[in-house]
């Protein structure tokens, strides 16, 4: 069993050429070094990725989800913001 | 044991190739025996990952060894139907787990040789050979970092871990000359430029080894006598409990299938 002072880190994979980093999960490891190998173990063992990172958890600064609604209830009320109220000209083609 | 061993003709090519395939077997079911009592999770995960890096070349080792062989082996046949004394694997790979430490220490001696190994053996004469240790080098050069890793930290870490990584290879420094012997037959295909030399390994080797167990803070021990006996079949007490737990079922229920 990990000992409580074995750090937590989150891992993020970047499974193609052309995309983002995405958050896949979290390991245990005490360095960097050795958190990089572990997430390498665990999460590329079906050839999910081509770059991985990994943060140490308490490096990140999360919202507070009892705050949401001051968060992210303003939000909801302003479909003027969605960019689907002027015409797209046909040669601007896919976007 | 209800199932009688299978005889192999060792030709030169099939013995050699049996070696690297035991080598990668045994080592890779002593990984193996790791799963779900490793310290922790994810280093349970990177020893199960290894073990079967070693599963799939001693999976390719085998079936080559069967069709020069010609003699209706399979891989299934020589992994589970030899006893000890037709085991041709290094010594050092069929001893016991021990701790992590241990463990570690062993992989660590082992990677370092077989990926200098595999790389050499890229340049063989032989196409198949020389496929398989392209594949195979991949793999190793992950283990030999992992294992160094793991070196440094346990021997630059507390005073326990020193104790454990520098017992472990006072251990089993005795049994890492195995790995750079040829005999007569493996000495033909080196000639013909088939086999790999590991004379020519020992120097790179103990260079590798040297700069991480420096970095740990680990002393090589200097005692040069060497065991060896494991490529002719004389093994240690280890390997016989190990085979009769992995051979167990498709020794009792030949041709057993799920």
């Amino acid at each position: 069993m990990p000992t409580p002072n074995t750090p937590l880190w989150e891992v993020f994979i970047r499974s193609r050429n052309g995309l983002a980093h995405k958050h896949v999960g979290s390991l245990h490891a005490t360095d960097a070094t050795l958190a990089l190998q572990a997430a390498r173990d665990i999460y590329t063992r079906r050839g999910e990725g081509l770059s991985i990172w990994v943060v140490p958890s308490n490096a990140i600064t999360a919202s507070d989800p009892a705050e949401k609604g001051m968060m992210f209830e303003p939000a909801e009320s302003k479909i003027y913001r969605h960019p689907t109220f002027y015409e797209v000209p046909d040669e601007v083609g896919h976007m | 044991m209800t199932v009688a061993n299978i005889s192999v003709s060792e030709t030169p090519l099939v013995l050699y190739t049996l070696r690297r395939a035991d080598d990668a077997l045994i080592l890779g079911h002593r990984l193996s025996e790791w799963c779900g009592h490793a310290p922790m999770l994810e280093e349970d995960m990177a020893l199960a990952n290894m073990g079967l890096d070693l599963l799939g070349q001693a999976r390719e080792l085998y079936a080559y060894a069967a069709r020069v062989e010609g003699k209706g082996n399979d891989e299934d046949k020589l992994a589970y139907l030899r006893d000890a004394r037709q085991y041709r694997n290094l010594l050092l790979l069929e001893q016991p787990n021990g701790d992590f430490a241990r463990t570690m220490v062993r992989q660590f001696l082992y990677s370092t040789f077989a990926d200098l190994y595999w790389r050499a053996m890229m340049r063989s004469g032989d196409a198949t050979l020389a496929a398989i240790a392209a594949r195979s080098e991949k793999e190793s050069a992950y283990h030999v970092r992992h294992a160094s890793e793991w070196i440094v930290r346990l021997g630059d870490g507390t005073e326990e871990s020193h104790r454990r990584a520098q017992s472990a290879i006072d251990e089993l420094w005795a049994f890492t000359g195995e790995m750079f012997a040829a005999d007569d037959s493996e000495r033909g295909l080196i000639e013909v430029g088939v086999a790999v030399d590991p004379a020519g390994l020992r120097a790179p080797w103990l260079k590798a080894v040297s700069e991480v167990a420096r970095e740990a803070t680990l002393d090589l021990p200097g005692n040069d006598w060497m065991q060896q006996g494991g490529r002719d079949g004389r093994h240690s007490e280890h390997l016989g409990h190990l085979l009769s737990e992995m051979q167990s079922v498709p020794r009792s229920f030949p041709g057993a299938a799920w």
